[in-house]
Parts: C-alpha cells; structure tokens; sequence
C-alpha cells in the first residue's frame, strides 16, 4: 500500500505524518510537492497540518486551487483514502471534498493541548480498529479549528454517520458545533480532522492512540486487495 | 476599473473576533456598541471598462476564492 504526503509551502506536519506512516505500519511513503499533476501510484493522500500559503485569506483558501488539490479531488473520488489532518481538514473543507467550514477557535486562543475524543464512527477506512463509543487520547494544536456547518448539512452529517469524532463532553477546546472534531464524506473514504493522530503513534510522545487510525487503514486496504495480512 | 469587495462571516455565524471586540469596547466605555462584526476588505484594479463583465468576474472571484460562502458573506462595489 503506497501513501502520499502532500507538502504544501508553509506544511509543517508532513515529517511527522511521513514519520507516522513508516513507524506504524512500514509501508512506502512518499513526500509529493503541491505542483503535482500525477496521484495515481497512491493508495492513500495524507493531507498534513501546517499553515500552508500562510493561511492568508483564511485557512486553506489559496492551497485548495493548487495543482495538487485537482488529483486529489480525482482520488476521492475514485475511492481512495484521504486523510486531512488539521490544516488538511481546512483544505478538504475548503475545496468541498468534505461539508462545513473551521472558524477562529471561539476563545481565539491557539489550543495546544492533549484532547480526549469520542470514537463515534468506528466504520471508516480510518476508524475500524477503535471500538464505538471509545475514549482516545490524541493531541490538538490549532487557532481555528472551530467547526461549523448549518443545520440541514448538521441533519444530513447525522443521518449518514459522517461524524467520526467528537470531543468528550464538556472539553470542548474550540466551540465547535456538537462538539466535532473529525467528520467523512458520504462514501467514507475522505476524513477531515482536527486532532492530530500522527502525533500519538508512541507511548514516548504521551499516546498511542492515533496508531490505529494507520492500521486501520492498512487492513482495510489489504482486504480489499486480497493482500496476506503481513505481508 | 476599481472593484472593493467586503467580505463578513454571516449574521447567523459565531464571529468570536467581533464578540472580543465588543467585550473590548463595552469596558473602556462604549456602552452603546452592539453586533460586532470583523471581515475582510480587499481592492484591486480591474483591466477592463465593461461594467457587467467585470461584475460577472467578480461574482467568480468572491464564490470561488475571497469568501467562504458557508460561512462568509460578500458585497463588492465597481468605480470607474
């Protein structure tokens, strides 16, 4: 199974997403630079954290017209995975691939913190390793993470179990609507998310948690490729 | 041509700049403020001279790029 990790200019959590990657599951991972008009040799798309473009305009806003962005609309929706971390969630909801928009966090404080998360759709390519219901632990770093979508889109997000994550109850670090932090497109093979799972994938870095969001991953490509498990 | 587009998050919309800045305004004194709302203003020059293309162009401009039109709002003016 072959990964891509977009580097936009101003990324900074494509190393760890790389990083993740290899550490997790050991699978071939390749930095791809923004300018890249070709995604087909990639299985999954990691869309990493950072401020790319600067966030200038508003988070996202200029890296969803880079060359990139285009091939990475195709493999959505060809059915590939992608993964949007942070500022890759504000890029795939800038470019539509997911529903909603992130505001400045309601505190206006810049949230760096450990987050505790309720696992609320443990069907995903991303989540199937978590149980329903479960409790994880898996760090924030973000000003404006704040999700919002209007009511009919909330309605819809439920009816279909886009949510994936949510913040516990009562920790909510950024006001975002219903307390979610992470939600998938229809199919379920775009997920955007605020919390950054790279970043706890070792017990040394204070969780694990976001390991199996990687091999969650890879099981379920393997399935689907009829690859033995350990191979 | 000079086009000056505004663009604010929407009246239904959380704006927490704008609700910090009311909060700013109502303890040094300026009892009287109400509905803070903080966006963005943006002007550029426009090679052209036909009115409605140029309204057209940017219509795209604020749909596709300026705003976030889930939770944004714009208005623009032409001059010249």
């Amino acid at each position: 199974m072959k990964f891509a990790v977009i580097v936009f200019p101003g990324s900074n959590c494509d190393i760890d997403c790389y990083k993740a990657v290899e550490q997790t599951i050991g699978q071939p991972v390749d930095y791809v630079w923004q300018t890249a008009t070709d995604l087909s040799a990639y299985d999954a798309i990691i869309v990493p954290g950072g401020f790319s473009y600067g966030d200038y305009l508003r988070s996202g806003a200029i890296a969803q017209f880079a060359p990139v962005m285009a091939e990475v609309v195709k493999a959505a929706e060809a059915g590939k995975y992608v993964l949007g971390i942070c500022n890759g969630f504000q890029i795939l909801t800038e470019a539509r691939l997911l529903p909603g928009a992130l505001r400045r966090n309601k505190n206006l404080k810049f949230r760096c913190h450990s987050a505790l998360l309720e696992v609320v759709n443990n069907e995903t390519p991303f989540t199937n390793e978590y149980s329903k219901g479960e409790i994880i632990d898996v760090p924030i770093a973000h000003g404006e993470g704040n999700y919002y979508c209007d009511e009919t889109t909330l309605a819809q997000l439920k009816a279909n179990n886009q949510i994936v994550f949510r913040y516990v109850a009562g920790a909510n670090p950024n006001g975002s609507v219903e307390d979610i932090a992470g939600i998938c497109n229809e199919k379920g093979n775009v997920v955007g998310m605020m919390p950054h799972p790279e970043r706890a994938v070792d017990k040394l870095l204070g969780s694990e948690d976001g390991k199996r969001m990687f091999t969650s991953i890879l099981n379920v490509w393997r399935e689907q490729h009829g690859a033995a498990v350990n191979s | 041509m000079k086009a000056t587009v505004y663009v604010t998050i929407k009246q239904n919309v959380l704006d927490p700049q704008g609700a910090a800045v009311e909060g700013a305004l109502h303890s040094m004194g300026f009892q009287e403020v109400g509905k803070v709302r903080i966006g963005k203003y943006l002007e550029f020059e426009l090679d052209t001279t036909d009115r409605l293309e140029a309204e057209q162009r940017v219509t795209l401009m604020c749909e596709k790029l300026l705003a976030n039109t889930v939770i944004e709002d714009y208005r623009f003016e032409l001059e010249g």
